[in-house]
């Protein structure tokens, strides 16, 4: 089952529909990567509305799916995780650390427009690295 | 004195002889349900007045007692004569409805059945007492139906008393756990008394469906009332706070006492993704600013400047 991948303004869509494969998941990961960059993307929005259940796999690509498009310059938002999905994630201890999570699309439109004209507007001051 | 008098005979006749005295007990108890049918009046009157002597029963006045013994008396013959009991179990849960709002106890309840088969087993003695075979017998086929009669109606009022605990139980639980939308994407659920493994679960699916139903941006959990939190609720805590984060919702938690504070350190329950402010003034005034300040972007744990983190 593919997931379809919309553009809006700057940011690709990706609404997944039904339950996927870990297949499925992958070819997602690929397929929102390589958009990211060919369509110079500022962000990206993975809607997880219709999904009920989600397992470490699918936690997993999502998470990585963000810190791939961070690499690439887009800021990733989950929209749409289910209260009941959402408690039965944390008992798992998969927790999404790091990725943006809000309510709904209209919440993630939102949350990028905040973000992005934030990076744009602000030179944000470097926090100190590791090294050293 | 009569009850020490009939105790000790019965205890001399606990053996039973043979096979013809079952044939025969059926004969007795028809014979003893007549003879209580025969005396109703006289014996209910007896069973009345020796339940004022005795105190019982002092939320009710005489006539709802009268009432009450007439109607007792009679569903008592009625289980000694069939030998069933349903009859008599529904009618002392309907009475246990009745009275258990009135303030009456179990004693009293127990004290009156106990009471009734004392004066019944007075007017059986009475009777027979001219014949003490036959008042043996008599005694040994009206003793084991008038005790489970007495047990039917203590376990019918004590199963009627449990099952309005646990009514109120369900009400309180419900009536404590009030998720409030203080203003537009800002709830507070304020937290009163003991948090048990269920009530923990059913305060998180509380809260994260009133997330998605108000759109809310910001929590705060207030936890001035709970009394005490052993490592499986502060965990439980933990973990609605990370849920919420999912449901993009941002969670202050405020009141944590003196004694909790210092419990959830000693037995090290990982709080350093919680934020936390004193009281709860403090924390809505915090998520005001949450609220203001970033619009609609939530901060991004990991991402966070540390200065914003409390």
């Amino acid at each position: 089952m593919e997931v379809p991948i919309l553009r809006q303004g700057q940011y690709l869509i990706a609404s997944i529909q039904s339950a996927l494969t870990d297949a499925d998941l992958s070819h997602l990961r690929e397929a929102l990567i390589a958009q990211v960059g060919r369509s110079r993307c500022r962000g990206v929005i993975v809607d997880v509305t219709a999904l009920d259940v989600m397992d470490s796999f699918a936690v997993r690509t999502l998470r990585d799916i963000a810190h791939m498009a961070r690499l690439r310059g887009a800021e990733t938002v989950i929209v749409g995780i289910q209260p009941d999905v959402a408690f039965a994630m944390v008992q798992l201890g998969l927790t999404l650390k790091g990725v943006a999570t809000v309510l709904d699309l209209e919440e993630g439109l939102a949350f990028l427009d905040g973000r992005t004209k934030e990076r744009t507007l602000e030179i944000k001051p470097k926090r100190p690295s590791g090294r050293g | 004195m009569a009850d020490t008098k009939r105790s000790n005979m019965s205890v001399s006749t606990r053996a039973p002889e043979s096979s013809t005295l079952s044939e025969s007990s059926a004969g007795l108890l028809r014979e003893l349900v007549a003879h209580l049918r025969q005396n109703r009046t006289q014996l209910r009157e007896e069973w009345a007045r020796r339940i004022t002597r005795a105190e019982l029963l002092t939320a009710m006045t005489e006539e709802e007692i009268f009432a009450e013994a007439t109607a007792v008396y009679d569903n008592y013959v009625e289980a000694l004569e069939t030998g069933t009991f349903e009859a008599l179990q529904a009618y002392s849960r309907r009475l246990s409805e009745r009275i258990i709002p009135r303030g009456v106890e179990t004693d009293e309840v127990v004290g009156i059945v106990l009471l009734l088969r004392d004066v019944l087993a007075r007017s059986l003695f009475n009777k027979y007492q001219d014949n003490v075979e036959k008042l043996n017998r008599i005694l040994d086929s009206y003793e084991p139906a008038a005790n489970r009669i007495a047990n039917t109606v203590a376990v019918g009022f004590v199963e009627e008393r449990e099952r309005i605990i646990r009514q109120q139980q369900e009400a309180i639980r419900e009536l404590s756990t009030p998720v409030l939308q203080v203003r537009e994407r800002l709830l507070i659920l304020p937290i009163i008394g003991v948090i048990d493994p269920q009530r923990a679960r059913q305060l998180t699916e509380q809260l994260l469906r009133a997330i998605r139903a108000n759109r809310a941006k910001v929590v705060v959990i207030d936890v001035t009332g709970v009394a005490a939190m052993d490592s499986g609720v502060a965990n439980h805590l933990v973990q609605t706070v990370e849920a919420s984060r999912l449901l993009g919702a941002t969670v202050i938690v405020t009141g944590l006492s003196p004694e909790i504070a210092q419990t959830l350190v000693t037995i090290g329950v990982d709080l350093s993704e919680m934020a936390t402010v004193g009281d709860l003034q403090g924390g809505i005034e915090e998520a005001e600013r949450l609220l203001a300040d970033r619009g609609p972007t939530p901060p991004i744990r990991g991402e966070l400047p540390p200065e914003t983190n409390r």
